[in-house]
């Protein structure tokens, strides 16, 4: 355990994540309809997303283009499985009309399944090479689905959130219900990487990110951690799928393209690339500034929302390139103490540029 | 990997003859046997469709080479020429990557705007105002002067990212990976906003425009094999390809700034340690990748059609042809393009057809076949050095 020693900086985190924590928790109480169900719901979804790719950048030391992708492909799958064709019913995709608790546990499976070949495919490439290979699963997956009429093809499928499991119930009558799962989903997920991260894995996937070379001498199996490290940020992309579809109702090829791919990536880099906590924060900016700036023309430039979110993304990358989390840790560094009470991740600038850091 | 520690316990000869049955090169094998398998599928095991009704797997449209070697050579001159075109695109974006470590996110938005920006030079020159433009109404000449202002608009962009974004942090490469692509939106964004000018007959739907090649181009030869006849402009792309190979080995090869990039490749400090001012050399190299971008959508623009979305196709593109030949090679460019081409055009072609809608659909997972039996054997791409 830690020595016992005044650690501000980690207190009022912990202090600040409980008050946010409440006011989340009744939140249906303190803002109106449209935020909740619209901008928070939103907020949880993408910010489990983000979580993936955070996880994923921070301990792993792989920024991952691929999990709106992933994403994707669990809700392609919920879609095609739970969904009835027929009278009344709806007309693309599969239809199968399986069980929705039996097509989410298989939407889970299947997506995690097919990080880890992903994964063991971008195992032994690096860094940037990494970021390009996940890339191009990404716009692989899009035009897969576009192209494959039997699975949806260019038009979306649509109704899916009228099938959930029991457990579950209705949620286009109750979106409030999805708030509360969202909400629930986010901190599970926190709490899963929290955990992980301090597990003989985590540890030594951390291990892995600092120095392959090292890990790989001492007996680690660095490919393996690297693709497991995939699955499991997978898994997490996978839920914020399923909530995805559950929240909008039908998933397109559109939803996975390549701006959406760029857009959670944005979030990730907004909230910060070195924090977990990072995702939300991310997400929640991200989409504030798309729900008000979405209708604003450019004036002189021209252009549109994605100028602004252009510009924002290239400012925050030059300003902090660790993200607003980044900037929080600068003014407590700035402020002459050492904050603590999170394992070290790597930052953007470090992970490119060891030797440049200079905390 | 336990059992094969364990055989230095026989004798030499055993353990090296076990050592080939080594369960390592079973993927090796599999990997082999399913490139034979495709080669062979198209070579012989095709079969045309029967008169009536569907095929079982050995049915194709065209069936095997031997059955139709006339398609068989049109599908692969598709193939060759598409990888001209490929490669020039391809080849700018490794360029700038191998000197510099940074990946151009924005090379498929330079090669959105380079074609926007021919497409409405031309448009000027021949006074067409948004109509489309018959091939004999194009001199060289017309085909030409767009191209190179769009080049020159496109480096000169280029060349302001690199200076502005890209020169105070470099060896950050993935925080120059994250300009780039903010670049990328911000570039797509502001092509819709303001591209085509004049109110186009648009071909395609949404803001697609198209170059129209010269008038000479537009026919087609005949090769004097199997009653083939084809299309010029598609020989006129493969050409451009290949002279922006040999232009861009001989550069690199033959002068003095190419034998600086290729010091500045192998080691950057050092190089600049000899008095060399290697920033004079990004920012060359930078823009002649822009240009590169701005070349390869001229003639894409002009073969096919330009249209908001195809940035990403062309990132994608790019991207394959590098993983999959090796960043910042020339040769690997090449042969990346060459491989891409080849199973996009004949997945397209080959597939079998066992049903109405089966099985053409699925040629986009063969791209990632290519991308996953490459890297499971070279990590770093066909020609890539390690690390």
């Amino acid at each position: 355990m830690r020595a016992a020693r005044l650690d501000p900086k980690g207190t009022s985190e912990r202090v600040i994540g409980l008050a946010l924590l409440v006011l989340l928790a009744l939140g249906p109480v303190f803002f109106n309809d449209y935020w909740v169900n619209t901008i928070l719901t939103q907020m949880f979804i993408f910010g489990i997303a983000a979580a993936s790719l955070i996880f994923l950048s921070a301990y792993g030391g792989m920024t991952s283009l691929a999990q709106t992708a992933l994403m994707g492909i669990s809700a392609y799958l919920v879609g095609n499985m739970v969904t009835r064709g027929g009278a009344g019913g709806e007309t693309k995709g599969l239809t199968l009309g399986w069980d929705p608790t039996l097509a989410l546990v298989l939407a889970l499976a299947i997506t995690t399944a097919i990080g880890v070949i992903f994964g063991l495919v971008a195992a032994r490439s690096l860094g940037i090479y990494f970021l390009m290979l996940t890339l191009t699963y990404g716009v692989v997956a899009n035009y897969f689905f576009g192209q494959v009429t039997e699975f949806g093809g260019f038009s979306p499928i649509a109704g899916i959130n009228r099938y959930t499991p029991g457990f579950v119930g209705d949620i286009v009558g109750h979106p409030d219900k999805l708030y509360y799962i969202g909400l629930g989903a986010s901190l599970a997920v926190y709490g899963a990487i929290r955990y992980l991260v301090r597990t003989p894995f985590g540890l030594s996937l951390q291990g892995v990110r600092d120095d392959p070379v090292r890990m790989s001498s001492l007996g680690y199996n660095v490919p393996l951690h690297r693709a497991l490290a995939f699955g499991f940020a997978s898994f997490i992309a996978a839920v914020s799928g399923i909530l995805l579809v559950w929240w909008d109702g039908q998933i397109a090829p559109g939803n996975i393209g390549l701006a959406a791919t760029i857009e959670l990536l944005v979030i990730a880099v907004i909230g910060g690339l070195a924090r977990i906590e990072g995702a939300w924060l991310g997400a929640f900016a991200f989409i504030v500034i798309n729900n008000y700036v979405r209708d604003v023309e450019l004036p002189v430039i021209g252009g549109s929302f994605n100028t602004i979110i252009g510009l924002v993304f290239l400012v925050i990358v030059i300003v902090s390139p660790d993200g607003l989390m980044g900037l929080w840790d600068r003014l407590w560094r700035s402020l002459g103490r050492r904050g603590g009470g999170t394992p070290e991740a790597a930052s953007v600038t470090r992970q490119a540029a060891p030797e440049a850091s200079s905390p | 990997m336990k059992v094969a520690g364990q055989l230095g316990r026989f004798a030499r000869g055993v353990s090296e003859r076990l050592r080939f049955w080594d369960i390592r090169l079973l993927p090796k094998l599999a990997a082999a046997a399913l490139v034979l398998f495709a080669i062979l599928y198209v070579l012989v095991i095709a079969e045309p469709p029967p008169e009536i009704g569907f095929g079982n797997w050995r049915t194709t449209t065209f069936g095997s080479a031997t059955d139709d070697p006339g398609s068989f050579l049109l599908i692969l001159l598709d193939a060759l020429t598409f990888a001209g075109l490929l490669f020039i695109v391809a080849s700018g974006f490794s360029l700038i990557f191998g000197l510099m470590r940074v990946v151009n996110m924005a090379h498929g938005s330079f090669y959105l705007l380079a074609g926007y920006i021919a497409y409405e030079v031309q448009q000027k020159m021949t006074g067409q105002g948004g109509f489309a433009i018959a091939g004999v109404d194009v001199s060289t000449w017309e085909w030409v002067f767009p191209v190179l202002i769009a080049a020159a608009i496109v480096s000169a962009i280029g060349l302001v990212v690199q200076q502005l974004l890209l020169r105070w942090n470099q060896g950050q490469d993935l925080r120059q990976a994250l300009l780039t692509i903010a670049v990328s939106v911000i570039v797509a964004d502001q092509v819709i906003a303001h591209f085509p000018r004049q109110g186009a007959v648009q071909v395609g739907g949404g803001n697609a425009v198209s170059l129209t090649w010269p008038g000479w181009t537009e026919r087609r030869i005949d090769l004097q094999v199997w009653n083939v006849d084809y299309s010029l402009a598609r020989l006129v792309m493969l050409a451009l390809g290949v002279s922006v190979g040999i232009a861009l080995w001989l550069w690199l090869y033959r002068t003095r700034t190419g034998k600086v990039i290729r010091a500045g490749v192998d080691d950057p400090q050092m190089t600049s340690a000899l008095g060399i001012n290697i920033q004079k050399t990004f920012a060359i190299a930078f823009a002649i990748g822009a240009a590169l971008a701005a070349l390869g959508a001229a003639v894409g623009t002009s073969q096919g059609n330009v249209a908001s979305g195809q940035d990403a196709q062309w990132l994608l593109n790019a991207l394959v042809v590098v993983i999959v030949g090796g960043m910042g090679s020339l040769l690997g460019a090449a042969a990346g393009a060459l491989l891409y081409a080849l199973v996009l055009t004949f997945s397209a072609a080959y597939l079998p057809i066992t049903s109405n809608n089966c099985c053409s659909q699925y040629s986009i997972v063969l791209t990632f076949v290519l991308i996953a039996l490459v890297l499971a054997f070279r990590p770093q791409g066909l020609f890539g050095r390690a690390g």
